[in-house]
């Protein structure tokens, strides 16, 4: 049977090395089956986050040679094995050990995001009408896992450490299937422009590419978001009119 | 003398799931200081691969139905070792449930006027499962998540939970540790919520994360209270079987919802070989009826592939056994037929099914709107668990409480498809607000110090050992083993040796050692973890001996009718004073004359 090196990243809070495992690869295998088999055969304390290794729940986040992806859906196949596989823990949270990273901050973001806020209910027993068609546009965006990869290859999170200024593209989809939803009539324009920074994403797409749910995130969710803004905050005619009825704003 | 930190609350609620978080959404409405324990981060918990829908008597596409006829066909599923109470208040409040998440902005599946869509499932007579595509579950947990964020509860992600606590006969408070640091946790309480899911890694094929490992079920049972119907352990007709490392990955039911034939490698759909007397009345009597059925004709009756899962796993399995499978040992699930019948069947399959579209093009390299797919039973859901009151949820320990899937009584024998997500959200939410109510009449208990000091020794053992057993290689002889012994088709002589199997096996997790340190260590996570596991697959496999019937979802060879008399009372199973499995046959209370009459009028 076939094998392959892995080279896996070992270590705690950012201090580490690569370490060396080889290992068997069967038939349509995926690199968490591979980091599970290193667990049991190599490394007993080798620590990986994970749940459903269907691609449902978005814990196995890392980067495979470089990229950011869930080990669950990344088949071996699909790698080159004439060199060792890197597995490396996401750069843009804090490292806990080996794999796994802290991924809190994402946890404290969402909870400053205005929450739902459903108009009153259409019929007398409570209940709404929504056409079929009105929900397909915001179901695309609760697709979301919550893998946090668009977070962990988003540049002005990466690279930037702007965590204090930026929600990243994940809260950005969130705000957006809330802003765009059919029974919602919260108004959160005011915080992307101002608490959440959405002005900060220069729409690289980086994020779309990585988003294992297939989820547009910059056409469909962050550019729209981003003419409310430009519409609320910008608009010569809306600006004066602000001026003059609100001082303040 | 532990070392630990201390957390107080009202109510602690053990598991993250749509149980846990139904549960703490309203104990925290109802003014209670909630803690939510998990052993993953918020929002991952198994919930989220559920695929099917919520079943909720809401009429919607048909309006002849009612919560009368969702109870009758519970009851029908379950063989009628349900609790009734439960199996009533479910067919009840289920709705109400249903339109509370649309409230907290789930954004179900539309009918053409507007209201939540429903679709037909296995053993439901009319289609009852509001749904997201498919993938209903994560829409489920990520609508309570989002809701439960802002509602103040204390949430402590990645920690698991390793003994009860007990003041005298009542509860008192939960102990464990977090992944991070390895540190000890003592969780003060009034009240306790097991909400913890289901037993499926004691099996090596199953849909299940590597969560369950019955956890709830074994501290339940270490607490001293009872667990019931253990011997039924579902075993779903659908999983992947190809390629191995995909092997148990849930294929939904809802594949055959949509029109979806099951076929043996000579093309014969062989479900309509065998249909079992209670469902005779029910079931399509032609190929094209079958079909009627699943486009909405509200006068055909459902294709045999919709039968209750335990029957479609058991044909699959005699269809493998017989020689007439498919390459890699299964049966072919074909979705891509009705083009015959659709011109834009590529389309249409990838907006009803598009996880499952994705999950086969991904993993296993098939096109589903072009070939079939390869599938075979895997284990999926556990009937049995902690018994409980059917009103409040309160198990056998005062302020002890348990819902969804840890929890036994709604399914009986067997689970209908979508009455899971909905046993989460009505008793869940039971179980929130019994919870609350038994901390408002009640002060915290005393702790025992020894308790927490003798379990904190016991939870360290794996590191001061030095022998070779690894806790890696004992959890996968202990899945193999009930895969084997205790599976889908059990007998006697088979499953005495699976208890012989177990002893050894709980002999080996005692003397398993683990390196490296208490951080983040999933060696010793493992190692702790096989406690649970050894516990629930001795208590399944004693009570599977004890019935000596087959029905639902236990299969026995050696005595494959099912029998009048063991259809008068569950099976208990409680922990014996010298520590080993009591099991006790407890009688059905008679059904309430008014339940009863429904039951006669839907036959």
């Amino acid at each position: 049977m076939a094998t392959a090196t892995f080279r896996i990243w070992r270590g705690e809070k950012g201090q580490g090395k690569f370490q060396d495992y080889t290992t068997e690869v069967s038939a349509g295998m995926v690199v968490l089956d591979a980091v599970h088999q290193i667990q049991a055969e190599h490394a007993g304390d080798l620590a990986v986050r994970w749940n459903c290794k269907a691609g449902k729940c978005g814990s196995c986040s890392a980067e495979i040679n470089g990229m950011p992806k869930l080990m669950c859906m990344t088949r071996m196949n699909t790698l080159p094995l004439d060199q060792p596989v890197t597995v490396e823990p996401m750069k843009a949270f804090p490292h806990m050990r080996d794999l796994v990273t802290d991924v809190s901050w994402n946890y404290k973001v969402k909870q400053r995001i205005p929450k739902f806020q459903p108009r009153k209910p259409d019929a007398e027993d409570g209940t709404w009408r929504i056409a079929p068609e009105d929900v397909e546009r915001v179901q695309e965006f609760r697709k979301c896992i919550e893998c946090y990869l668009c977070q962990d290859v988003c540049h002005v999170l990466r690279d930037h450490h702007m965590h204090e200024q930026f929600i990243g593209p994940r809260f950005l989809v969130y705000a957006a299937a809330l802003e765009m939803h059919p029974l919602d009539v919260g108004d959160r324009v005011q915080e992307l422009r101002k608490d959440f920074g959405i002005g900060l994403c220069n729409i690289t797409k980086c994020c779309t590419k990585v988003c294992p749910e297939g989820i547009t995130i910059t056409d469909n969710a962050i550019i729209p978001l981003k003419e409310r803004v430009v519409d609320r905050y910008f608009d010569p005619l809306s600006k004066l009119f602000r001026i003059f009825s609100n001082p303040k704003a | 003398m532990a070392e630990y930190i201390t957390h107080e609350h009202d109510v602690v609620i053990i598991g993250a799931g749509g149980a846990g978080l139904s549960a703490a959404v309203q104990a925290s409405a109802a003014g209670a200081r909630v803690a939510v324990v998990t052993k993953s981060l918020l929002g991952k918990a198994h919930t989220v691969m559920a695929e099917g829908g919520i079943a909720a008597a809401m009429a919607n596409v048909d309006d002849r139905d009612s919560w009368r006829v969702h109870f009758a066909d519970t009851m029908r599923g379950g063989q009628y070792l349900n609790n009734w109470r439960m199996a009533e208040l479910h067919a009840r409040e289920a709705p109400a449930r249903v339109r509370e998440l649309e409230a907290w902005g789930a954004l179900f599946d539309r009918t053409k006027d507007g209201r939540i869509l429903q679709r037909n499932f296995g053993g439901h007579r009319y289609p009852r499962l509001a749904h997201v595509g498919d993938r209903t579950g994560l829409e489920m947990i990520r609508t309570l998540q989002d809701h439960g964020i802002h509602l103040g509860l204390d949430v402590f992600m990645e920690y698991t939970i390793v003994a009860l606590l007990k003041d005298g006969n009542r509860i008192a408070g939960a102990f464990g540790y977090d992944r991070e640091r390895g540190r000890f946790h003592l969780f003060r309480a009034k009240a306790v919520v097991l909400a913890t899911g289901g037993i499926g890694r004691a099996f090596k094929i199953t849909s299940n994360s590597w969560e369950y490992t019955g956890d709830g079920h074994a501290l339940a049972y270490d607490a001293g209270a009872s667990l019931m119907d253990m011997e039924f352990v579902q075993f779903h007709p659908t999983g992947m079987i190809w390629p191995p490392s995909v092997r148990g990955i849930l294929v939904t039911e809802g594949v055959r919802g949509e029109g979806g034939v099951l076929r043996n490698r000579n093309g014969e759909r062989f479900m309509f070989k065998d249909i079992p007397p209670l469902y005779v009345n029910q079931t399509a009597d032609s190929e094209e009826e079958g079909w009627r059925y699943t486009q909405g004709d509200k006068n055909a009756k459902r294709p045999p592939e919709l039968l209750t899962r335990d029957h479609v796993a058991r044909c699959i399995r005699r269809e493998v056994r017989e020689g007439r499978g498919s390459p890699h040992g299964g049966v072919f699930l074909d979705i891509a037929w009705i083009k015959e019948r659709i011109s834009n069947h590529t389309e249409h399959i990838k907006k009803k099914l598009p996880s499952m579209y994705h999950q086969f093009k991904h993993l296993a390299d098939i096109d589903i709107t072009q070939e079939p797919m390869e599938v075979g039973p895997t284990t999926h859901y556990m009937m049995g668990g902690v018994r409980v009151d059917a009103d409040s949820q309160m198990s056998d320990v005062p302020g002890l409480f348990a819902a969804g899937e840890c929890a036994a009584g709604l399914h009986g024998a067997n689970r209908l498809g979508g009455n899971s997500l909905s046993d989460l959200l009505v008793f869940g939410q039971r179980a929130g607000e019994y919870a609350a109510k038994f901390a408002k009449e009640n002060p915290l208990g005393a702790i025992d110090t020894e308790k927490l000091a003798s379990t904190e020794k016991w939870a360290l053992q794996p590191f001061g050992r030095t022998s070779s057993e690894n806790p890696y290689t004992v959890q996968h002889q202990l899945q193999d083993t009930m895969q084997d012994l205790v599976g889908i088709v059990r007998q006697e002589q088979e499953m005495l040796q699976a208890i012989e199997r177990i002893r050894e096996l709980r002999l080996a997790s005692e003397a398993v050692s683990v390196d490296g340190n208490r951080e983040y260590n999933a060696g010793w996570h493992t190692a702790l973890d096989l406690h649970n596991l050894l516990t629930v697959s001795e208590i399944v496999t004693r009570a599977a001996l004890e019935r000596q019937e087959s029905r639902g979802a236990h299969f026995r060879d050696d005595f494959p009718a099912k029998e009048e008399q063991f259809g008068k009372f569950n099976i208990l199973a409680r922990k014996g004073p010298s520590g080993a499995v009591q099991l006790t046959r407890e009688p059905i209370p008679a059904m309430r004359e008014d339940l009863q009459q429904i039951i006669e009028e839907m036959k």
